[in-house]
């Protein structure tokens, strides 16, 4: 025997045919290749390269943001995005919605044994895409894989971390009467684009899911108005349920108008032909913004300077009102409640 | 939006409303019945009742097929459910329907039952095929406007032999609701429902023209106006029952001209009549047992009947005690009536079937109109200013 110690011969992962298997999230070699080849590469970036199994960083006087969102969307691509860059969305977004400026990421998969490494490695190149066009990397992350039948292909939770500039102190407890109320575009396209290919519906101009990061967005508005009260991403439960989120949240009531709400002709026609309300249609690159009505012209003309809120409008303000109801004038001219979502509209829809 | 926008335009329901101001008297006043529950919620969705004079008043029908539907025949199709192997394709509003026991579909299916929810019956017959090894039932439910598909996959289901397919049905028959409420003890003797007209079903009357409503018409002298179920649809009717009443007439008027003719669908009507017949009776939420109010499926097509396939026997179950649901289905009570609306019974937790679909008046008026009721003070128009 000699005693020469061989380089062995690794195949390379195979992501045209291959398939996950339960050897992927074993924590052993095959684990180790995975994350090399697949998440290393596609993520490439100084912290994943330490392969720790935490990323260190240095951190901004002042204060920090932290935030989680687990994504079980199904079907996993939607015209539009997909699984991948909507988990990476997601949580870019619930960390602006505080105004504040996203850094990292960290993303964990739950991957179903069988499903196919093709998708996967679509989906993580999304992700890093969708990472890189933010600049916000994915510093660390964790893979695990289910037997077949446990899960459903992938799921992915993102974390995300960013800080509050100093000044700005945006909550969602801070709508006072007077208030106006501002969305930043057409409302309703992301579950709208779920739902049609669910149901194998096909209009005469497909409807994309709207899933962006929106923190660009919100710094070009921070900037014209850094005393903003509140914003917030409808997404589940859509504009209806977000709206009322904040109206309990800071002890107040709204009224909008039904004719200044931004939607697509072919979402509202989607939405009548499926029996939905776009009010409480989903979500992914859209958000509401509540601020001084001294303030309201500056930040729409600011959201109306950015491409992602062209459409952006006036819909509303905040009322005194203790049962913290939100009303909203029809455009037929009668006035009703705007209630929170009952049960559920579209399951799994991010 | 093409064919939509046209009869949700705010300008033509303010000249409407103009004009049915203008007309109503102020001497007297007008009680309307809106039958359907999708007459209902397109009055409290647009907020219709704001346009209209305060001696026009709307009392809600018993159109909602959720709502009529009896605990017993939800316990029905809960047991059926939970036989191993089943399953159970339902619409999605009948999920939530309260059972008895605290049961309901929604439970059940958390619990493990394999209930799916439809957008047709023609998915539960595409389920059936997909599943050759396992009892596919759909629990149809609904009134002249569901039965004609149910049909349909009967007739295709024993056609191309599918013989694990079978159908729960529960449908029921408009006309015999409306006889009933007009033969009501409160509408006849006591007086104490004012019920003066009826907006017309618009679905519904899609299938079974307008014909069979000219009995009550004539009978119970009240005016009938079909209508369509968009908001200026139903302003207009209104108005056309103004005018009715101001002239003394009682006729069945038809403002759904588009969808509705006199004789309806001709062959809807035939594939009902091919594949069902009546019940000598059916047990309605609300309104008790009402004679021949109901279809069951016909001898020919009974492999294709989940009843008799399953042995099923009814069994009456008495609605909550605290529930109004029975006097609002029959209009002697409004929502706000009921001790428990918006209290323990809410869209999120249902005592009573009125509060579960979005037809049901309790949920319409839950979801759309309650601020109503506590006198919000009305704040000022919302801002107005834009950045152009």
């Amino acid at each position: 025997m000699s005693g020469v110690v061989r380089d062995g011969y690794v195949r390379p992962v195979d992501f045209k045919h291959g398939r996950v298997d339960m050897t992927h999230g074993s924590g052993g070699r095959a684990m180790a290749q995975l994350v090399d080849e697949l998440f290393l590469h596609a993520f490439d970036n100084e912290w994943l390269a330490q392969r720790n199994d935490q990323a260190r960083f240095t951190v901004t006087a002042g204060r920090m943001v932290v935030s989680t969102d687990s994504h079980v969307v199904s079907p996993l691509f939607f015209p539009g995005g997909d699984i991948g860059c909507l988990s990476v969305h997601g949580t870019i977004n619930d960390v602006a919605m505080a105004g504040a400026v996203p850094l990292h990421l960290a993303a964990g998969f739950i991957l179903e044994e069988g499903f196919p490494l093709a998708d996967l490695k679509r989906i993580v190149d999304s992700m890093a895409a969708a990472a890189k066009d933010a600049g916000v990397p994915v510093v660390t992350g964790d893979t695990k894989v289910v037997e077949q039948g446990k899960g459903d292909g992938v799921f992915i939770t993102t974390t995300g971390v960013g800080f509050v500039p100093a000044g700005v102190d945006i909550s969602g407890d801070r709508a006072r009467p007077g208030d106006a109320i501002l969305v930043s575009g057409t409302i309703g396209d992301h579950g709208v684009a779920i739902m049609s290919l669910r149901e194998n519906l096909t209009f005469e101009t497909t409807i994309r899911s709207d899933t962006a990061a929106l923190h660009r967005l919100v710094a070009a508005m921070v900037a014209a108005v850094p005393g903003i009260h509140c914003l917030r991403d409808p997404t589940r439960g859509g504009l209806a349920t977000t709206l009322n989120e904040l109206a309990s949240q800071s002890g107040c009531g709204m009224v909008i108008d039904e004719r200044r709400i931004p939607v697509q002709p072919q979402v509202a026609a989607a939405c009548e032909f499926l029996g939905l309300d776009p009010l409480y249609v989903a979500n992914e690159g859209k958000l509401v913004a509540i601020c001084a009505p001294d303030d309201a012209k500056r930040l729409l003309a600011s959201m109306r300077a950015h491409p992602q809120g062209r459409d952006a409008a006036i819909i509303g303000e905040v009322t005194r009102d203790p049962h913290h109801f939100v009303q909203m004038d029809t455009s037929f001219g009668g006035r009703r409640v705007v209630d929170w979502l009952t049960g559920e509209q579209l399951p799994r829809i991010c | 939006m093409k064919y939509i926008d046209e009869f949700r335009d705010g300008d033509l329901a303010r000249t409407l409303a103009r004009a049915i101001a203008r007309e109503a008297r102020n001497a007297r006043s007008y009680n309307l019945m809106e039958f359907c529950g999708g007459h209902t919620h397109a009055i409290s969705r647009y907020g219709l009742k704001d346009l209209l004079p305060s001696n026009v008043n709307m009392i809600h029908g018993p159109g909602c097929p959720v709502c009529v539907l009896p605990i017993g025949r939800i316990d029905n199709a809960i047991d059926l459910a939970a036989r191993p192997g089943l399953v159970l394709c339902t619409y999605a509003d009948t999920m939530r329907v309260p059972a008895s026991k605290g049961r309901s579909l929604m439970k059940a299916k958390a619990a493990g039952a394999d209930i799916r929810m439809v957008y047709s019956c023609a998915d539960a017959v595409r389920i059936a095929r997909e599943n050759p090894g396992r009892d596919v039932v759909f629990f149809a439910i609904g009134f002249e406007t569901t039965t004609p598909p149910t049909a349909v996959a009967i007739l295709e289901a024993a056609a191309s032999g599918l013989a694990n397919f079978s159908v729960f049905c529960n449908h029921v028959l408009t006309p015999s609701a409306i006889a009933n409420i007009l033969e009501s003890k409160e509408v006849r003797e006591l007086g104490t429902v004012p019920l003066d007209g009826f907006i017309g079903p618009a679905h519904v009357s899609t299938v079974i023209g307008s014909a069979p409503y000219e009995y009550f018409a004539e009978e119970y002298e009240k005016p009938v106006v079909i209508a369509g179920f968009e908001p200026l649809d139903v302003m207009q009717a209104i108005l056309m029952l103004v005018r009715q009443l101001n002239e003394g007439r009682a006729e069945v008027e038809n403002e759904f001209t588009r969808a509705v003719t006199r004789e309806g669908n001709g062959k809807a009507k035939s594939l009902v009549a091919e594949v069902f017949e009546l019940r000598r009776t059916f047990e309605w939420r609300g309104l008790g047992e009402i004679p021949y109010s109901a279809l069951r499926i016909r001898e020919k097509y009974r492999a294709f009947d989940a009843e008799t396939r399953y042995g099923i026997t009814y069994r009456s179950v008495p609605d909550n005690k605290a529930c109004e649901c029975g006097a609002i289905l029959r209009g002697v009570k409004k929502p706000t009536d009921c001790k428990v609306f918006g209290t323990v019974c809410t869209p999120e937790n249902p005592i009573g079937s009125c509060m579960v679909s979005s037809e049901g008046a309790c949920a319409a008026h839950y979801t759309y109109g309650r601020f109503k009721d506590v006198g919000v003070e009305a704040v000022g128009a919302p801002a107005t200013e834009t950045a152009q």
